[in-house]
C-alpha cells in the first residue's frame, strides 16, 4: 500500500526534492500576486503620471509637497460618503493646475462654493466613491448601478440640498420652473422632502363653460395640434386620431353649461362707431393698454413678441366668439374668477374697438379643413370615455368628470429609481438621465398605447427638465435637515376689505409682489406706503405715468373711479409701511438752500447719479433707473434718505448699488431731491 | 489540421471585415446629392453657454456654391474638442441649403472652437470655424451678475427687454469683451474698480462702487467671467509655465 502511494507520488510529481522545489516556486509566485497587483494597479499608474507631470512645472516643489502617496479617501460619516476619487484625481485642489489643456484626471476642480472635504465627490458627480479602478468608479457595473452623472446634468446635484433658485444654476432653476409651467405636476405628483408638493403654475382653463367661449371646430383643430394654433402653447399634443378628436370636441361642447353674462352682443351704438372707423384705433388701444406686457403675438417674421403671462393672441380671432370676447374684455372675472387678467373697466366704444381688433387676428388656413357633422349621442359618450382615459381632468375642470388622483406615476424619487424597474429602449444607454430625457423627448416611443402626450420642448428645455427631475433622489429626501437649504415658504397673503377686492379685480398680484406673494414683472409694493406720497399715488392709480422711459412693460390704465382710487390709496398708505422708520420723520420741503446746493453737487459729481437717473431732461441721459424730475412730489423724504443709505434693505434685489453713504451726504441728497417737485421744477433749477 | 487553420483564418478575416464595415457611423450612410464651394455660419455662433449643457440656440450653417446660391443635399460634418457633442453630428443640407445641429459643450469652462466641414465636387475639403464659450459655475455666477448690474451700461447692444444706456454716457464704459483694454488690467485693478468705483483708478465717477452690494466671492465670479469672454482671449500672466 505504502509503495503504491509513493510510486503514484513519483509518477505525478517526480523526485521529492524537485517536487519540493516546484511547490515552493508556486507558493512564491502566488504570494507575489497580491503585491504585484497592487504595484501595477491603475491608480498607481495615474499617481506616477501625476508626479511626472508635476515635475515639469514651475511650482513642482509645492505640488510635490501637497501630493500624498497611496489610496486617498474622503470619509464623511454624516453623509454616507466614502470617496477615493482623489487617489487618481490628485490635482483637484491645486489652483495652478487650472489650464484647460491639462489632461484629466489631473486638472483642478472648477471653482464652486463648496470644498471637497466638506462634501466629497459623489454627492455631486455620483458614481461609486469607494472604487479604485476607473471603470468601477465611473460606470454602471454589476455591483453598482449609478454611473457618474454627465456634465450636462450636474446642476441637478445642487438641487438635492438647495430648494430655492441659485444664481449659479440657471438650468436647474429653469427645469423647476418648467415642471410647474408645463403642468407636469398636474398628473405626476412630486413631493418635496419638507412634505409639500410642487404646484403647477400654468392655470389651465376650466372647460365647464367652453361652448360660450369657442366653437367645436376650434376645439377639434386645437386638440389635433395645439402648436398649429399658437407656437407658444404649453398644451401637449395627444396625437389623437380624427374620430377621437371629433368625439372629444363633441363631448366638451355637449357637457358645457352657460354662465349668465359671459357673452355680450355688440353694443346698440355700434352703428355710431362704424361711422368713423379708424383702423389704427384698435391697435393703439391694444398698445396703450399694454396688453403686450402679458400677451404675445407672432409677427410676420415668425418671431413671438410680447409677454408670456397670458396666452398668445396671434390667431385669437379663430378661437373665441366675438360676443364672448367682448364680455371677457368688459370683465374677465365673470367667466373665470381666478384669472390673472385684470378688469380694465373699458367703455363700450373701447370694447368694440378691441373686440374688432382682436377678432381680426385670424389665420384662414387654421379651420379651413375642419368640417364636423352634428354630434351623435354615441360620439358624446365615446368622447367622455376618452376624456376620462386621457386624464384631461387632471389639468382642466370638466363637467361630469372628477379630477383623478395620481393619474401618472409619482416622481418624488425618480432620480434614484432602480434601473431594474426601468424598461429601456433598444440601443439606449442604461442610465437614469438617458431614460428621463428620452421619456420627455418622445414619450410614446416607449409604447404607442402610452397616455403621456408629446410636449413641444426645445432641447435645452428637455435637459433642464431632466436636471430638475434628477435632483429628486433618495439622498435629497434622506439628508439631515441641517444640511438642506429650504425654499422660501409660499405666501398666501391676501389683502383685506374693499381694497383687497379691488386688488383682486385688477389682478395686481399678476405683476406686483406684496409680502412674498405675486409676480416679479413690476416693483415689489410691500412698503409702498412708506415710499410714496398720497397725492401722487392717487393720481398715478387714476392715470399711471411713465417712471422708467426705457421700459416696455408698463402699468396699464384701469379706468378706476375716483372712489376706487381713493380706497386703494388709503389702504396702501396705511397698510404697506415699513417698521424700519417713520414715514413722516423728515419734512417734504423747507430745507436750507446751502444743503440743497450741496446735494446737487453730490448728485452730479461725487455720486454721479446722472449715469442712471434723469433730473433734467435736457442734460441728463440716465435711462437705467426711474426718472427723478418730479421725485420730490412722488417719494417721501424719509424713504429717499433710507433708500440712499441702503437700497437693498428697502427693496431686496434692487440693482441700485449701496454707496455706503454717510449721514450728511444722504441728508443733503435727500434735501436736493425733495426740491424736484412737479410744479416748482423751475424754482429748483435756479 | 492545417486545412482547419486555413478555414478559421478565412472565416475570421470575413468576420473582422464585416465588423469593421459596420463601424463607421451614419455619416457614411448619408449620400450627398449636392456639393458646395463655401460654408457660412447662419446663426448659433459666439454663444455663451454652460459646461456640458446644450446651447440655447442650435448652430446653423449654410452651404453655398460658387455663385453664392444655397446648395441642397450637401453633406456637412461637425467636429469639436473632447467632450463636445453634436446632435446630429452630420447631415445633409435642407432646401434652403442649411443644416442645424444642437451643440453641447464639454465639461471644462473655456472657449471651444468647433469645425463644420463639407466637400466640394472635386472632393476638396471646405472648413468653417465657429467659436462658442462654456461657462463653469463661477463664470456662470459672474454672467448672471453682469446681466443684472453691469450690462445696462457696459453692453452697447440694446434688446427690447433691456435698453442699453451705453450710448447715453459721456464717458463710454468698456464692453467686457474688449480684451485689448481689460486684459491689461490685473485682477487687483478690476477688483478695485468694481469695489470702489471709477475714481479708485482715476476713472469716471459714473462707474459706481459695488463693494457694498456684491460680496467678495461675487466680485471674483464677475472677474472670472470677464476674463473668459474677453476678445482677444485673456492669458493670466502668472499661469504660463514651460511645457515639456
Amino acid at each position: 500500500m505504502k509503495t503504491a502511494l509513493s510510486s503514484l507520488w513519483q509518477t505525478l510529481f517526480g523526485h521529492p526534492v524537485s517536487a519540493f522545489g516546484v511547490v515552493s516556486l508556486v507558493l512564491l509566485i502566488s504570494l507575489a500576486i497580491a503585491p504585484a497587483k497592487n504595484y501595477f494597479s491603475e491608480w498607481r499608474h495615474y499617481q506616477k503620471q501625476y508626479l511626472a507631470l508635476v515635475r515639469s512645472r514651475g511650482e513642482a516643489v509645492t505640488l510635490q509637497r501637497h501630493f500624498h502617496d497611496g489610496i486617498q479617501q474622503i470619509w464623511l460619516p454624516g453623509l454616507g460618503v466614502v470617496d477615493r476619487c482623489t487617489t487618481c484625481h490628485a490635482g483637484l485642489k491645486e489652483a495652478s493646475l487650472a489650464d484647460a489643456n491639462l489632461p484629466q484626471p489631473f486638472r483642478r476642480h472648477p471653482v464652486i462654493p463648496h470644498t471637497l472635504d466638506q462634501f466629497g465627490c459623489v454627492m455631486c458627480h455620483r458614481g461609486q466613491g469607494p472604487a479604485t479602478t476607473v471603470e468601477q468608479a465611473h460606470s454602471s457595473t454589476e455591483a453598482w448601478e449609478q454611473p457618474t452623472l454627465p456634465a450636462r446634468y450636474v446642476q441637478s446635484s445642487c438641487g438635492q440640498c438647495h430648494r430655492s433658485p441659485l444664481t449659479g444654476t440657471p438650468q436647474l432653476n429653469l427645469g423647476r420652473n418648467l415642471l410647474g409651467r408645463y403642468g407636469c405636476v398636474h398628473c405626476h405628483t412630486i413631493k418635496l422632502p419638507d412634505g409639500s408638493a410642487i404646484k403647477p403654475t400654468d392655470d389651465p382653463p376650466s372647460l365647464e363653460h367652453i361652448a360660450d367661449k369657442t366653437t367645436r371646430e376650434w376645439i377639434y383643430a386645437w386638440l389635433k395640434d395645439p402648436q398649429a394654433y399658437a407656437v407658444t402653447a404649453t398644451m401637449p399634443n395627444f396625437k389623437l386620431s380624427d374620430p377621437d378628436a371629433r368625439d372629444i370636441s363633441a363631448f366638451l361642447i355637449a357637457s358645457s353649461t352657460p354662465i349668465p353674462g359671459d357673452t355680450a352682443p355688440a353694443s346698440p351704438s355700434k352703428e355710431k362707431d362704424q361711422k368713423a372707423p379708424d383702423p389704427t384705433a384698435g391697435a393703439s388701444l391694444y398698445g396703450e393698454s399694454f396688453c403686450a406686457s402679458c400677451h404675445a403675438v407672432q409677427n410676420a417674421a415668425g418671431n413671438v413678441v410680447g409677454g408670456d403671462v397670458g396666452p398668445e393672441l396671434t390667431r385669437i380671432g379663430n378661437k373665441v366668439k366675438p360676443e364672448w370676447l367682448r364680455a371677457w374684455l368688459r370683465n374677465p372675472r365673470v367667466y373665470d374668477s381666478g384669472t390673472a387678467m385684470p378688469h380694465y373697466r373699458f367703455t363700450d366704444p373701447q370694447l368694440s374697438l378691441l373686440t374688432a381688433f382682436l377678432g381680426n387676428k385670424t389665420d384662414s388656413d387654421l379651420l379651413a379643413n375642419v368640417h364636423l357633422d352634428a354630434a351623435t349621442p354615441e360620439q358624446i359618450t365615446h368622447g367622455k370615455l376618452l376624456v376620462t382615459e386621457y386624464g384631461c381632468a387632471s389639468c382642466h375642470e370638466v363637467s361630469g368628470i372628477k379630477k383623478p388622483d395620481n393619474f401618472a406615476p409619482e416622481l418624488t424619487r425618480i432620480g434614484s429609481k432602480p434601473l431594474t424597474q426601468i424598461i429601456f429602449l433598444p440601443g439606449m444607454t442604461h442610465a437614469i438621465p438617458d431614460y428621463i430625457a428620452a421619456k420627455i423627448r418622445q414619450p410614446r416611443s416607449f409604447g404607442a398605447a402610452l397616455k403621456m402626450p408629446q410636449f413641444s420642448l426645445a432641447p435645452a428645455q428637455i435637459d433642464a427638465l431632466t436636471t430638475a427631475l434628477l435632483a429628486l433622489t433618495d439622498r435629497a429626501h434622506d439628508l439631515p435637515l441641517a444640511l438642506t437649504v429650504p425654499a422660501k415658504p409660499p405666501s398666501n397673503y391676501e389683502p383685506a376689505g374693499k381694497a383687497g377686492q379691488l386688488m383682486a379685480d385688477m389682478a395686481c398680484f399678476t405683476c406686483h409682489a406684496i409680502n412674498g406673494r405675486g409676480g416679479d414683472m413690476a416693483p415689489d409694493l410691500t412698503w409702498e406706503g412708506s415710499s410714496v406720497q398720497r397725492q401722487w399715488l392717487q393720481a398715478f392709480l387714476k392715470n399711471p405715468g411713465t417712471l422708467r422711459p426705457a421700459l416696455i412693460r408698463r402699468m396699464p390704465r384701469f379706468n378706476l373711479s375716483d372712489d376706487d382710487a381713493k380706497e386703494l390709496t388709503d389702504y396702501i398708505m396705511t397698510v404697506y409701511q415699513t417698521p424700519a422708520f417713520d414715514r413722516d420723520s423728515m419734512p417734504s420741503s423747507g430745507y436750507p438752500p446751502a444743503q440743497v446746493e450741496q446735494g446737487k453737487q453730490l448728485f452730479y459729481s461725487k455720486y454721479a447719479c446722472q449715469g442712471c437717473h434723469i433730473i433734467d431732461t435736457k442734460v441728463d441721459k440716465g435711462y437705467v433707473g426711474p426718472t427723478l424730475t418730479q421725485v420730490g412730489s412722488r417719494l417721501n423724504a424719509a424713504w429717499i434718505y433710507h433708500w440712499l443709505k441702503d437700497p437693498q434693505t428697502m427693496r431686496p434685489g434692487t440693482i441700485e448699488p449701496n454707496r455706503n453713504m454717510n449721514d450728511e451726504d444722504a441728508r443733503a441728497l435727500t434735501t436736493f431731491l425733495m426740491t424736484l417737485k412737479s410744479s416748482s421744477k423751475q424754482e429748483a433749477k435756479k | 489540421m492545417i486545412r482547419h487553420w486555413r478555414t478559421f483564418f478565412v472565416v475570421s478575416i470575413i468576420l473582422v471585415s464585416a465588423g469593421c464595415a459596420r463601424k463607421p457611423g451614419p455619416a457614411s450612410v448619408l449620400k450627398p446629392s449636392g456639393f458646395g464651394a463655401a460654408l457660412v455660419e447662419s446663426s448659433g455662433g459666439k454663444q455663451i453657454g454652460a459646461t456640458g449643457i446644450v446651447l440655447a440656440q442650435p448652430l446653423v450653417v449654410q452651404v453655398n456654391d460658387e455663385q453664392g446660391t444655397a446648395v441642397t443635399g450637401a453633406l456637412v460634418e461637425f467636429s469639436g474638442p473632447v467632450g463636445v457633442s453634436f446632435d446630429p453630428p452630420s447631415g445633409l443640407t435642407d432646401s434652403s441649403g442649411q443644416l442645424s445641429t444642437n451643440v453641447a459643450l464639454g465639461s471644462m469652462a473655456g472657449r471651444y472652437q468647433l469645425t463644420a466641414h463639407t466637400l466640394t465636387k472635386a472632393q476638396k475639403s471646405v472648413e468653417l470655424k465657429i467659436e462658442e464659450i462654456a461657462l463653469g459655475y463661477q463664470e456662470q455666477v459672474g454672467y448672471q451678475l453682469d446681466n443684472k448690474y453691469c450690462a445696462r451700461c457696459h453692453d452697447p447692444e440694446s434688446t427690447s427687454e433691456r435698453v442699453s444706456n451705453y450710448d447715453n454716457l459721456e464717458v463710454k464704459p468698456h464692453p467686457f469683451t474688449e480684451g485689448d483694454t481689460l486684459n491689461k488690467m490685473s485682477d487687483a485693478e478690476l477688483t478695485a474698480i468694481i469695489s470702489h468705483g471709477g475714481p479708485a483708478l482715476n476713472k469716471s465717477a459714473l462707474m459706481p462702487p459695488y463693494g457694498y452690494t456684491l460680496s467678495k466671492t461675487e466680485i471674483e465670479a464677475l472677474i472670472s467671467y470677464i476674463r473668459l469672454i474677453s476678445d482677444p482671449p485673456y492669458h493670466a500672466s502668472g499661469m504660463v509655465y514651460a511645457q515639456k
